[in-house]
């Protein structure tokens, strides 16, 4: 193995919270930063050739390649586990900006309770109330703790949106059931759709609070405070699952990376695949990586940030053998605990009598509502601790993934002349409304090495023992149900949303939104990395991302990872930045 | 090295279509009348005729409209198994291989390539047989991975863009009414609420300008 020249600081991951971690790093201090990218580097041009929705949306272009790694799942320890052999339930990205590339941009501050769900819930509900097997803990930080670092975040990506609490006054129009906000959005909301209309009047007929979905695709053009400039977005619908192709839609190759190529003292190292974290004595000395030509080297390093995906976050303390694995039989161990993947199952498919034009769009264009958020509504009678959003999403639809949708019992067969002349009829006039639940964490949900799989490099695989709980069924039924009010009251013909699957399925598309395994907290008893994200074991060892979240929000996780890794950038500045370039 | 197989349609159905032939050389057919030769990169002529008629039951051109046949669904199913997709280059295929549940999607050890040449087999005369014949032997099949996957295939051929073989001239998406990718609603968005807006479809070269090559089109490494 070929060790390579020195670096102050190695981060494992080139997209949102690597780049945003490298930027602080090279912008505050003199420290020189490397960062360790798997994939390819990307560029704008590519993006307009991109949009293309078999390449890209159907077969994945963008995703981590998953014949060279993927997980392995099962329901629970007494099943075999399987591979997930094709991309179903979530996507990992790849390449420089990550999944924070073809991101849709959904930008939400998570709940104040979120952050002290544990006590919280004892409070509200009673322990006696609450499941023997919940294991949700307070994430160490509260929402005013991040509430800064929020800011900047919005800031910097220049969210488009409408505050529904400013310093505690409710703002109709907004989301009145959030955390207080210093300020209102950088940037007003995105344009309203015909459906969204709908949805929003219903709403309101209901007396719900329905809120435009706050956005990182630019309303206006903006620039930001670092001086980078983005021009509005275009509805050009190919967002979900694609790189904007004008840099509307905020992605850390048009906000971070043009700030760090000017500076010497970052560089950025593609097709590496970090292996093993090295260690020695409880202190990090670098990481080994095969590089792009598939040479085995050692990179020396004075302190290491783990900034992947919370799948090989977690997959990479294990394989490096730091930390206690966590074990469901004992409770004993933290790394791995408190699986979640952000809950989804209620889907109900409305019909209008007019087309929507429905191909215009974008990933973050839609309307809201947070009454069944969090716990507000609920007061222990309804079966359901936790709730989440109910949406309709105009995200830009497709023809191959769009055609083929009609009122269910239409038609007997999914193919020939019948069938043909049903979905030419409705295409065009078929929406949805989503849900976005809070998924608890337990103590049977966990992340480990899988005994049998290995990754192209003989690497064992991450294995996941995930299912749902009564829980998640009854909160899916629950928001079905007010789906089901609002389509009425929306006079739309409708068709009721499924059961929710009561077995966590890798098949159907849910989110990307996979979190824990290597938690935050107060004490390295209950958590893996301190509340600056810092390893108890390793103290020049940081982990960075949605791996830290205790729990799953019902918010898309995206900016709470960036506020989390601005806070753990001061703290990590203050720890190694010595030779710091500018205070404040 | 694979003896050159070539699949007979008849040239009203791909007026203008471009194609991309073995050697990856563009194409533009423009004969109207009598019969084109495509060449095939994947299937044999004889398979060829099978897909093509299994496709056009199951998107069948009629008093609705077009096609699988004149989409040319069956050039796009025969250059996606021809590249990295068909050869399962982007699954997970180590082993070992073991049945599960419904819940963990397909586990198989065969390939598209594989579970397309087996289907075939299994529709052996399906191109000679009558309209009712051919339907009920689909409907004895429609269980089967190979069927699940030639009518997802089917209904990305009518829809794909035309670098990757289907959506011949734009008729799919003339069909519907799908505009193809546009560079700019911005104007749009929040006009025509209530009615249909329809502008002229355009392709992705029409688009940038400039021919775009599909992920199909990648070499083999």
């Amino acid at each position: 193995v070929k060790t390579l020249k020195p670096v102050n600081v190695v981060i494992v991951g080139g997209g949102w919270t690597g780049l945003a971690m490298a930027n602080e790093v090279t912008g505050r201090t003199s420290l020189s930063v490397l960062v360790l990218e798997r994939g390819a580097p990307r560029s704008i041009a590519e993006y307009a050739e991109g949009m293309d929705e078999l390449d890209y949306a159907i077969r994945l272009r963008m995703m981590q390649n998953i014949a060279e790694e993927t997980i392995t799942h099962r329901h629970s320890p007494r099943d075999p586990a399987v591979p997930v052999r094709q991309y179903g339930s979530f996507l990992p990205g790849s390449g420089v900006g990550g999944a924070g590339e073809h991101w849709n941009g959904i930008s939400f501050r998570f709940l104040e309770t979120q952050f002290v769900l544990a006590t919280h819930l004892k409070e509200k509900f009673g322990a006696a109330h609450l499941p023997e097997n919940l294991t949700v803990q307070d994430w160490g930080v509260t929402y005013n703790d991040l509430e800064p670092h929020y800011w900047r975040g919005e800031q910097m990506m220049g969210i488009s949106g409408k505050a529904g609490n400013i310093g505690g006054e409710k703002r109709p129009g907004g989301n009145v059931f959030e955390g207080p906000r210093r300020n209102e959005y950088p940037l007003p909301p995105l344009r309203s759709t015909d459906a969204g209309l709908r949805f929003k009047n219903a709403a309101e007929s209901l007396g719900y609070h329905p809120f435009p979905t706050p956005s990182a695709n630019l309303s206006e053009d903006y620039r930001n405070p670092d001086g980078i400039s983005r021009p509005g977005c275009v509805y050009c619908g190919y967002c979900e699952r694609f790189g904007c192709m004008i840099g509307a839609k905020a992605q850390p190759t048009n906000t971070l990376l043009p700030l760090l190529v000017s500076r010497k003292t970052f560089a950025i190292r593609t097709g590496c695949w970090v292996r093993r974290v090295v260690h020695k004595g409880g202190h990090a000395t670098g990481v080994q990586y095969v590089d792009a030509n598939g040479q085995e080297v050692f990179q020396p390093a004075d302190a290491v940030v783990l900034a992947t995906f919370t799948l090989n976050n977690v997959r990479l303390l294990a394989l490096s053998k730091i930390g206690t694995p966590y074990s469901p039989a004992t409770g004993r161990g933290t790394l791995g605990k408190n699986l979640t993947h952000q809950a989804g199952g209620a889907s109900t498919r409305i019909f209008f009598d007019h087309s929507l034009n429905a191909f215009m769009g974008s990933g973050s264009l839609g309307m809201m509502m947070a009454d069944f958020d969090g716990d507000h509504a609920f007061t222990g009678s309804e079966g359901v601790l936790r709730g989440g959003m109910i949406s309709l999403s105009s995200l830009g639809s497709r023809p191959i993934a769009s055609f083929g949708a009609y009122p269910g019992g239409s038609v007997k067969s999914n193919w020939g002349s019948e069938w043909k002349a049903a979905s030419l009829a409705w295409w065009d006039k078929v929406s949805g409304l989503g849900f976005t639940g809070e998924h608890l964490a337990y103590r049977e949900n966990f992340m480990d090495l899988d005994p049998q799989y290995t990754d192209k490099m003989g690497d064992p695989l991450l294995r996941f023992t995930l299912d749902w709980t009564e829980h998640e069924y009854r909160q899916s039924a629950y928001a079905a149900g007010i789906q089901t009010k609002i389509a009425k009251a929306m006079g739309v013909r409708f068709d009721e949303s499924h059961p929710s699957d009561r077995r966590y399925n890798v098949v159907q598309y849910q989110s990307t939104h996979i979190q824990g395994g290597a938690v935050m907290g107060t004490s390295p008893g209950n958590s893996v990395v301190n509340t600056n994200l810092q390893h108890w074991n390793l103290p020049n060892l940081w982990v960075i991302g949605a791996s830290a979240f205790p729990q799953n929000a019902s918010g898309n996780p995206t900016l709470t990872a960036l506020a989390l890794t601005y806070r753990a950038a001061d703290a990590f500045i203050a720890s190694h930045g010595r030779q710091s370039k500018r205070s404040g | 090295m694979k003896r050159r197989e070539f699949l007979i349609l008849p040239a009203s159905a791909l007026g203008g279509t471009l194609l991309y032939t073995l050697a990856r050389e563009p194409v533009r057919l423009q004969a109207q009348n009598g019969n084109v030769s495509i060449p095939l990169r994947f299937f044999s002529a004889a398979q060829g005729r099978v897909i093509a008629a299994a496709c056009a039951r199951i998107f069948p051109s009629d008093a609705a409209g077009p096609g699988a046949p004149e989409a040319g669904v069956v050039i796009y199913i025969d250059r996606q198994l021809a590249g990295p997709y068909g050869r399962d280059k982007y699954r997970y295929t180590k082993g070992p291989f073991v049945a599960s549940t419904p819940e963990h999607g397909y586990q198989g050890k065969e390939t598209p390539r594989e579970i397309y040449r087996a289907g075939i087999d299994s529709l052996a005369g399906f191109a000679d047989l009558t309209a009712e014949e051919q339907d009920n032997q689909l409907r004895s099949i429609e269980g089967s991975t190979f069927f699940q996957m030639l009518r997802a295939h089917t209904i990305e051929g009518m829809f794909c863009d035309p670098m990757h073989g289907g959506n011949a001239g734009l008729i799919g998406w003339q069909l519907i009414g799908f505009p193809g990718p546009q560079m700019s609603y911005r104007d749009e968005i929040d006009k025509y609420q209530g009615q249909s807006y329809r502008p002229k479809p355009v392709s992705l070269q029409d688009v940038v300008g400039h021919p775009v090559r599909g992920w199909e089109e990648e070499k083999d490494t």
